[in-house]
């Protein structure tokens, strides 16, 4: 079940901007799951283990470049999540992106390319693991600099409110992101316009070896919401559908009132901050309490529980994911690398004179 | 054809682009109500109403940020930074984000923003508040900045900016705002300048003087005394810091021989200094002279007025060089009859 504060009474105000008037809606009843949407869940998110395992790996063999930020522990969140986004709805995100790429409909062969920096990747090559946009898939990015989404994420609301659309702009950050003053500045002008952005705070408990309660003077961060008069709540992450279920809730108040919400889900982050991160800092004890927190594990007991899918179902579907990451992982190793033409195709949007496309041994002036 | 302000042609161009184009909105501090600090935006809540000219709170990252998360999705905002020192509380988002968003995603979506702003001393606003920090910005790739210095040009590049489809960064300064010129048309007519070209305002043949926003004002003043001494300088107004017209400066310094810039900035490390490196890679065989750049005390900028004044760059200091440069040229020159 999801703790949750309930926003104070609208003020009197302005209108401004295009706004849906507020209506006192009940929550949906949450939807009793039934087996195959469960096995789907299930398979979104074994995929999604197996693609980062995969990713890690391909990191050690120096395929992969750069930084490489994991979802592993954060797939019932990722699945949660964008099981309650309809496909014409906006996402925004962090760094560790790569299966919410995945689960708002990118395939695993477009975003493992990106991670090789080839020119079939989803950004073409420019972007690598941590900027990985698809306009159709409306994933308008993943983002490096911590915060740097969320005023984004709120503009894209307004945008939408502009328009007079009926989409919603869901915004992902970690728990550090708390702690910035662009998320401060956003939830407040949010809150103030009747935005339809819902803000996602994934809590894994650390922000790369910070915890929050070494970053957070409140490190119930959901509650912050109150200070912008933004219903909140906080949801179990390992649960898919407890956390489908409040997303929907904050959705559907994005949606049809045009208010804003403040999530958080708690997951555990089973893993370093990036994969070069042997996280000295957890002891002992704490890395052994990680393997009982395994969203997937505990998902696939309950469905073994229920009887809704059983050992060896569980190995075909495993056997079936693996296969797709072995044929992204070779897609993407069969993928050409960027033309070195191709560099200074997207520096300007409209065409201007005067730009010098020199390389660093050029002349400015070739006469 | 008509004479207006620098002001009032900003002023009148923001509204035939927001006539022109429904996507066109504005959205800064105090821009609405209080009709702007500066007055650039006044009666325009009154005629389009809080959709199109949005009042925020005291949050330049969050709007700025809000602007190009808008922009992403195909509106156009207009962004007034109260001064362009408070730029500096956005720079993650101007920086880090809107000039990286179309590139860094391959090209999927662009930003169409402006942010207009001004800057500038001389009003004794002391050290923080009196800032010419353009350089920040002209150093970005994914960015453009202009800076126009007369009301006509203002016109045709707010045009430009607001019609481009990446972030532009449109310098003001506090010291044009009242300054007049003739607009060349009715607004609504005026054609768009093209980003990227600086203009020869004045021709001459003696030295080159380069300089941009107020500092091209004072130039076109220095170069008229000049005239009257007999010696011709040709004036380059940049108008564009990125992209840098630099075909324009070099074929000018291939004419003149020696070359002063004049710029509102610091010295070390400021616009002139990549304008004298351009000059020296471009027209090294034709100098006759070192190029001088007159610039900023390296300070920051006093309050007290005697202080205030002696650290700006004005129409005499800019004079004082142009006439050791043309005497450094070692050329037979006539001195003013004193």
């Amino acid at each position: 079940m999801a703790e949750t504060t309930k926003a104070a009474p609208a003020r009197t105000r302005r209108t401004r901007g295009t706004k849906t008037p507020r209506v006192n809606a009940a929550a949906p009843p949450p939807t009793p799951p039934d087996a195959e949407t469960l096995v789907g869940y299930y398979r979104q998110m074994l995929l999604i283990r197996r693609f980062e395992e995969r990713a890690a790996r391909a990191y050690t063999e120096a395929k992969i470049g750069g930084y490489c930020h994991l979802n592993l522990g954060e797939e019932a969140t990722v699945v949660g999540l964008m099981a309650a986004l309809r496909p014409s709805d906006y996402l925004f995100t962090n760094y560790r992106e790569h299966g919410y790429a995945l689960a708002k409909g990118i395939g695993a062969e477009r975003v493992m390319a990106e991670l090789y920096g080839r020119s079939t990747g989803v950004s073409k090559g420019w972007g690598g693991s941590m900027h990985l946009f698809d306009a159709g898939a409306r994933l308008l990015g993943g983002y490096g600099i911590v915060g740097g989404q969320v005023p984004l994420a709120t503009g894209a609301a307004l945008a939408v409110s502009y328009k007079g659309g009926d989409e919603v702009v869901m915004c992902h950050m970690g728990d550090g992101t708390a702690a910035i003053g662009a998320f401060h500045e956003s939830l407040n002008i949010a809150g103030l316009w009747d935005l339809p952005v819902v803000f996602v705070v994934i809590n894994n408990g650390l922000g790369m070896g910070t915890t929050v309660e070494n970053s957070a003077a409140e490190p119930e961060l959901y509650r912050r919401g109150a200070a912008y008069r933004m219903e909140s709540a906080r949801v179990d992450g390992t649960d898919v559908i407890a956390v489908r279920d409040a997303a929907r809730l904050a959705v559907e108040r994005a949606r049809s009132e045009s208010r804003p919400y403040l999530l958080e889900t708690t997951s555990p982050r089973l893993k370093g901050h990036s994969v070069v991160d042997p996280a000295r800092y957890r002891s002992k004890g704490e890395k052994e309490a990680l393997k009982a927190a395994d969203p997937l594990a505990r998902m696939a007991l309950n469905l073994e529980e229920a009887g809704i899918l059983g050992h060896d179902d569980r190995d075909t579907l495993d056997a079936e994911v693996t296969a797709e990451v072995d044929a992204a992982a070779a897609f993407a190793d069969e993928s050409p690398a960027p033309e070195v033409s191709t560099l200074f195709d997207y520096t300007y949007a409209t065409p201007v004179p005067g730009e010098l496309r020199r390389l660093p041994a050029d002349p400015v002036f070739s006469s | 054809m008509a004479t207006v302000t620098y002001r009032q042609a900003l002023r009148d161009t923001l509204r035939a682009e927001m006539l022109r184009d429904e996507n066109v909105f504005l959205i800064g501090e105090e821009i609405g109500l209080f009709e702007g600090s500066y007055k650039i935006t006044e009666g325009l809540l009154k005629e389009f109403g809080p959709r199109r000219v949005r009042d925020t709170p005291i949050a330049e990252e969050g709007f700025v940020g809000a602007a190009i998360g808008a922009a992403m999705l195909g509106l156009r905002p207009v962004v007034e930074i109260m001064t362009i020192n408070f730029s500096l509380l956005a720079l993650d988002q101007i920086v880090n984000h809107a000039a990286k968003i179309y590139g860094m995603f391959g090209g999927q979506a662009s930003v169409p923003m402006v942010i207009r702003t001004p800057g500038g001393g001389g009003q004794q606003l002391g050290a923080t508040h009196s800032q010419n920090v353009e350089l920040f910005y002209s150093f970005i790739p994914g960015l453009k900045v202009v800076a126009p210095s007369t009301p006509a040009e203002a016109s045709a590049m707010l045009k430009a900016a607001i019609r481009d489809d990446d972030p532009v960064l449109f310098l003001e300064n506090l010291a044009l705002y009242n300054t007049k010129g003739e607009l060349p048309a009715e607004v609504g007519d005026i054609e768009p300048a093209e980003i990227g070209r600086a203009g020869v305002t004045r021709p001459g043949t003696d030295i080159t003087i380069i300089g941009y926003s107020r500092m091209a004002r004072v130039a076109a003043e220095v170069a008229e005394t000049l005239a009257a001494d007999g010696i011709s300088a040709e004036v380059v107004d940049l108008r564009s810091l990125r992209p840098l017209d630099r075909r324009t400066i070099v074929d000018s310094v291939r004419k003149t021989g020696c070359a002063v810039v004049a710029e509102d900035d610091w010295l070390t490390y400021g616009i002139g200094a990549e304008i004298a490196a351009t000059i020296q890679e471009g027209a090294f065989d034709w100098l006759d002279a070192p190029v001088r750049r007159v610039a900023m005390a390296e300070v920051p900028l006093p309050y007290a007025k005697s202080l205030e004044t002696a650290a700006l760059p004005s129409a005499d200091s800019l004079l004082t060089a142009v006439r050791d440069t043309l005497r450094a040229t070692g050329r037979t020159i006539l001195e003013p009859a004193r």
